[in-house]
């Protein structure tokens, strides 16, 4: 999938006047001291609060994560029915929002099919981050015949789209849930390491990383201490898109009836299930969709936030 | 110079497409079981598994059938489905023609969608359209296809209206083109799924290249501002671009599956659901080779867009 | 005169009222007879009369964002052939006056007052430039006031020819009366520049041309209309000193042959004495002084222009740059702490500062303590440093001079052992050095320190300083905790920044508080050799002033062995009191200070020593 690319978007006064206007404006060696100590903290997270965009997003989100994880704990007392119970003949109106395909209480399904969701979506992306991570600094801070190594690895494993390498997955392995997780992360990694590798590369280029060098630091402690801190921000956003592009993929192989399987209630499974009668009982297909789309939607809008906050703190730091 | 770049990536083409026939080959032999036994089922008797088992080249060791297997995707010899008996290549023949049809309309809205509404919003940065273009892309963009072809389909096919067909129907002997009503909602999935990235990348790219010293001096020269944006920016936006298409359109060839999955769209995707379902290894197989296959021409020809555009690699660098 | 300058009919007695300004007024023939005449227009007249063709009054522009006045009451006038030189430092605001002039803002600012009036040759009537609609002012822009950016290789479009650029000022213009005039002028401007004008050149793309050659592009786009005023924006910053004065000679040919006015936008008061008519001098905004060139350096009024001159180095150093604004806060611009020169004593009279240098030098002995010997150095087929053979002794700063591409950072990072690649031999103390710094002894380590050429990238923008400075400390490992940070806040006192700057993140600091903090690194291993690779190119000039007063003192309190490493000769005398010039990588020559230049061998040297602007 597509990286987005951050843009320069400043969002405090300060840094607009360093992005906007007259460069020299800036970099003027008496007001530069003087303007960072009137502007008070200015950091990646006060500028990513401090956008509307954000506040949505993390707002939805939490709608959202709290309904799937408070969901599973209020059944059945809440809606009188587990998620795997009978309510009625399948695709009646009965209780708050009618029943499935199979006559089971669809609200009881809604709330009780988020988690594994979540939970997975969350593992996949943190494997992936993991792997990405491990693997770009690697590439780019050794450089040579390992970085060829792995961006040429990289490549072969881009060729193949994520959804159709999952598929290959699940035909050899079946659609356990740790295959799930294991691919959706596995190929995540790849554009990952990408990110990884190209902001190292940023920051190897950097004069402070050659004094490291120069006093000799440990390579492991110069990796941990002077370089994964000046990376932070876009694997922040990395992290944020990832996760957003795993829950769509997992919702994806479920909805394909290749992830979670029956009789789990699962969200993307639902809409599998339902979706014949979308014209006579259409809450079995659109809560789930609902649910899903305000999730992505906004772990989106955290990621691009994020994005802008970091794009707009890096280009503070030249000034 | 052109030439030696061209096939300089021509032949890393080659070499990805040979690592990625690695990978889908020996990843399906940890599938655990016996073919011919998954094929005969119930009648296996131990001389019709033989049979069979000569029949594939089973009893071949593994590098052996490997490169029988290459060989015979080169003369289009895709293997025999173990599910059905049938020549994989019978099965997916009029499939490719059809999936890439869906492919080929979803790139030729969204492409110039995608480079125009960038372009527009960045020309127009800061205003309510550019915010407006902004954040639209930004949610669509969050969207698994599989939400926003539900979406669809409630609203112009079930729930709201019924004014379009949700489901693809193609008598046999005729095409999927000749019921152009059917293609719309398959090919408006692909289309609004992938133009937001393409929008959302011409526009950072364009206003990257709005703010650069050379177009500065341009109006600085009088240039009229039509000339500055055609001549000055654009040429120098269509290579990081071209990139970026080339990954959504190879993306598509994933996100295509969901979609004719949804839309029971007699495609490869539909093909290849099956096939997993019914762990159909040769199919997977032959889906998966063939979908790389249009991943590397398709970025193979975004490589060549991105020499063409750049001036230094055209030139040959220092002279 | 040149009769394509004419693009439109003139109108007889079109002339308002009230853009013939008061010089306008005040000439002597009324403006009908002077349309009247058949050599010339108006304008031609007013040039004659040397009436101004640029106006500047009262302009005021603000930043959009905050209101408040970046330029504030800034009024200035410009004659035909003539140059006036806007001097600032970095922040001063002479670009955004120098773009106003064009009537072009940046974004996020806008014109807050005051005018800008342009008496263009074309027409009778004058243009006021910040009130003209978008396309009166492409009309102008590009053909009557033009425009040369600082950064060629930046303001070039790299995806077009560059006869092509050139040619698309006189197709939007107008230019003369058919393509092949225009063609014919393409080459001839490209020949007045200095550039070969045949097809096969302007066939060729930006970035297959040097940086000289790139700015001569420039030129030739600016001057290809005949225009009636230009500005040039630091056209030279970047360029070695033999191009820049290549450069500098053009731009005054051309000012002078087509009588356009020129405003010359520069820090550079050594270029402003080679190049300027009159100079104004620019202070945050405001202009603080304006006169003749040599008044303005030979008797400035304004304590601001004294202090810029103070700071600039003169070859033939008469003045020692640094020493007046020392111990009090020089340039006005860097954090000046309560001076704490007591504790600066105290940490350089610490026993392993100072004595070990004085024994040396009083033992009389060779005080050699860094040798090179047959160094080179080659990626493949190209050879970067060839045969290189050095000494450095205690107490004394060799000035190793190199313009761009002379290997002198690859050089200084050999010796560093940042750059491990290297052939041949280089000697501590008599004792052969690893390549690898990390293949050093923790003592050799310990005792050269290199320092990197720019504030901006040399210290982790995460970390604070206290956190930086330490890490050399860290890695020798022989102090504690409480020590080591004793250590660092005594080193930041040592550079004059004080040890409140302890925890402050680099960040938050200007570029000589950063180059000052870079250097207490440096420091805070007690160092016997401190190799400085272009430590002041990316500083201003009263910052670097005071930046060379420091390491002067440094050096004599420590009694360090230095290698200065610059591209600026006049900073020789400043700091140095022997010095090497690198050419393409081999070292033509080497001597005391005053040998060197006053009769330099080389003809390399010969010909720096004479291209270098002087004041």
């Amino acid at each position: 999938m597509a990286e987005q690319t951050p843009e320069l978007q400043p969002q405090s006064p300060e840094t607009r006047a360093v992005l906007a206007g007259d460069p020299e404006l800036t970099s003027t060696d008496s007001t530069a001291s003087k303007e960072a100590h009137t502007g008070g903290r200015n950091t990646v997270l006060t500028r990513f609060w401090a956008q509307g965009q954000a506040k949505v997003g993390v707002i939805l989100t939490a709608i959202v994560v709290g309904l799937a994880l408070i969901g599973p704990l209020l059944l059945p007392w809440a809606t009188g029915y587990t998620t795997t119970e009978f309510a009625a003949r399948p695709f009646q109106p009965d209780g708050l929002f009618g029943t499935d395909n199979l006559g089971r209480d669809v609200w009881s399904r809604f709330l009780g099919g988020g988690l594994t969701l979540l939970y997975y979506a969350a593992l996949a992306t943190a494997l992936g981050m993991v792997l990405g991570l491990i693997l770009g600094m690697l590439a780019a801070y050794v450089g040579g015949w390992l970085d060829s190594l792995i961006m040429r690895a990289n490549d072969v494993l881009l060729a193949i789209p994520q959804l159709v390498f999952a598929l290959l997955a699940i035909t050899v392995l079946g659609p356990q849930g740790w295959v799930l997780v294991l691919v959706i992360g596995i190929t995540h990694a790849p554009r990952i390491a990408r990110v990884a590798r190209s902001a190292t590369l940023g920051v190897i280029s950097e004069d402070y990383i050659r004094a490291a060098e120069m006093y000799a630091m440990p390579r492991s402690r110069l990796l941990v201490r002077e370089i994964m801190p000046n990376i932070t921000g876009p694997l922040a956003v990395e992290a944020g898109l990832r996760l957003t592009y795993s829950i769509g993929s997992i919702a994806s192989l479920s909805f394909l009836g290749l992830g979670m399987q029956p009789p789990t209630a699962d969200w993307g499974l639902m809409i599998n299930e339902n979706r014949i009668a979308l014209s006579i009982q259409p809450w079995g297909v659109l809560l789930p969709v609902a649910a899903i789309a305000v999730l992505t939607i906004g772990t989106n809008l955290i990621a691009d936030s994020l994005a802008r906050a970091s794009a707009s703190a890096n280009a503070g730091d030249q000034s | 110079m052109i030439a030696r770049l061209v096939v300089r990536r021509l032949l890393i083409s080659i070499v990805i497409l040979f690592a990625v026939s690695l990978i889908v080959f020996f990843a399906t032999l940890l599938l655990p079981g016996d073919p011919a036994r998954a094929i005969l089922g119930q009648q296996a008797t131990p001389e019709r598994i033989a049979a069979i088992n000569a029949q594939m080249n089973l009893d071949a060791p593994p590098w052996t059938r490997y490169f029988l297997w290459l060989g015979g995707l080169f003369t289009g010899d895709l293997g025999t489905s173990v599910a059905t008996g049938q020549p994989v290549s019978e099965l997916l023949g009029e499939r490719v023609g059809a999936s890439v049809f869906l492919m080929v309309a979803a790139a030729l809205i969204s492409v110039p969608a995608g480079i125009l509404l960038g372009i527009y919003s960045a020309l127009r940065r800061g205003k309510a359209v550019d915010s407006a273009i902004t954040g639209i892309s930004l949610v669509l963009a969050a969207l698994p296809e599989f939400v926003v072809g539900i979406a669809l389909v409630a609203f112009f096919s079930t729930t709201v209206f019924t004014i379009l067909p949700a489901v693809t129907m193609q008598p046999p002997g005729t095409q999927v083109w000749d019921f152009p009503l059917q293609l719309v909602l398959p090919v408006a999935v692909l289309v609004l799924v992938v133009t937001p990235y393409i929008a959302r990348m011409m526009r950072a790219t364009m206003i990257e290249v709005l703010d650069s010293g050379y177009v500065e001096m341009a109006r600085l020269k009088g240039v009229p501002e039509r000339r500055v944006v055609l001549r000055h920016a654009l040429p120098h936006a269509i290579g990081p671009v071209a990139q970026v298409i080339a990954i959504q359109l190879a993306w598509m060839a994933g996100g295509v599956v969901v979609v004719e999955f949804l839309f029971r769209y007699p495609g490869l995707g539909q093909a290849l659901i099956d096939a997993v379902s019914y762990r159909d290894v040769q199919v997977v197989q032959a889906v998966t080779m063939i979908i790389a296959v249009i991943y590397v021409i398709v970025n193979l020809l975004a490589d060549i867009v991105g020499i063409l555009a750049n001036p230094k690699l055209r030139t040959g660098g220092e002279s | 005169m040149t009769p394509t300058r004419q693009q439109r009919p003139h109108v007889p007695g079109a002339r308002g009222g009230r853009g013939s300004g008061p010089r306008g007024a005040s000439r002597a023939q009324p403006d009908v007879q002077v349309t009247a005449l058949s050599s010339g227009s108006a304008w031609h007249e007013r040039r004659e009369s040397g009436a101004n063709v640029l106006e500047i009054d009262s302009l005021e522009i603000e930043a959009v964002a905050s209101g408040s006045a970046v330029i504030d009451d800034v009024s200035l006038a410009l004659r035909p052939a003539e140059i006036l030189a806007l001097v600032g430092e970095s922040g001063s605001g002479k670009t955004t006056v120098g773009l106003s002039v064009l009537g072009h803002f940046r974004p996020g600012l806008r014109h807050g007052g005051g005018t800008v009036t342009l008496y263009p040759s074309h027409t009778d009537r004058p243009a006021e430039m910040t009130a003209l609609d978008d396309a009166a002012l492409r009309r102008l822009r590009g053909a009557r006031v033009t425009y040369i950016p600082q950064d060629p290789a930046l303001s070039l479009n790299p995806g077009i020819r560059v006869g092509e650029q050139i040619r698309e000022v006189l197709d939007i213009h107008n230019f003369g009366a058919s393509a092949e005039e225009r063609t014919e002028r393409v080459r001839s401007v490209l020949a007045e520049v200095g550039l070969p004008g045949d097809d096969a050149y302007q066939a060729r793309y930006p970035h297959q041309l040097s940086g000289g050659q790139q700015q001569r592009i420039g030129i030739a786009m600016a001057f290809a209309m005949y225009p009636d005023v230009l500005v040039l924006d630091e056209p030279t910053t970047g360029l070695d000193v033999t191009t820049q004065a290549q450069v500098l000679d053009t731009v005054r040919d051309m000012t002078v042959r087509h009588q356009v006015a020129s405003l010359y936008i520069t820090h550079d008061l050594a270029v402003v004495s080679e190049i300027a008519d009159r100079v104004a001098v620019m202070l945050r905004g405001r202009i603080v002084e304006e006169n003749t060139t040599e008044e303005v350096l030979g008797s400035p009024q304004h304590a601001y222009t004294r202090k810029l001159l103070a700071a600039v180095p003169d070859l033939a150093g008469r003045n020692r740059i640094g020493e007046t604004a020392e111990p009090g806060a020089p340039a006005g611009s860097v954090h000046e702490p309560e001076a704490p020169a007591g504790s600066s004593a105290g940490f350089a009279g610490r026993p392993e500062a100072g004595s070990a240098a004085a024994a040396v030098r009083a033992a009389g002995a060779s005080a050699v303590v860094l040798e090179v010997s047959e160094l080179g150095l080659a990626y493949g087929e190209n050879t970067v440093l060839d045969g290189i053979d050095l000494e450095l002794e205690a107490g004394e700063c060799t000035l190793l001079l190199g313009e761009s591409g002379s290997g002198k950072t690859t050089l200084s990072r050999s010796i560093a052992g940042i750059l491990d690649s290297y052939t041949g031999r280089v000697c501590y103390r008599g004792e052969e050095l690893a390549k690898n710094t990390r293949q050093r002894t923790l003592d050799q380590r310990k005792q050269i320190q290199y320092i990197f050429q720019s504030p901006f990238s040399s210290l982790n923008p995460r970390r604070t300083l206290g956190q930086s400075l330490a890490v050399p400390l860290e890695m020798s490992g022989e102090l504690n905790a409480a020590g080591r940070r004793d250590r660092v806040k005594d080193a930041l006192d040592a550079v004059r920044l004080g040890r409140q700057f302890y925890s402050r993140r680099p960040g938050d600091l200007s570029g000589g508080e950063r180059q000052r903090a870079a250097i207490a690194r440096a420091l805070v291993n007690m160092p016997s050799v401190l190799i400085c690779d272009e430590i002041t190119s990316a500083l201003d000039v009263s910052v670097q002033a005071s930046i060379l007063a420091l390491l002067r003192t440094l050096q004599e309190e420590r009694g360090l062995a230095m290698l200065f490493v610059t591209h600026n000769i006049a900073l020789a005398r400043h700091i140095a009191s022997r010095v090497a010039v690198l050419n393409k990588g081999v070292l033509v020559e080497a001597g005391p200070v005053d040998e060197v230049l006053d009769t330099p061998q080389h003809a390399y040297t010969r010909e720096l020593l004479t291209n270098v602007p002087k004041l």
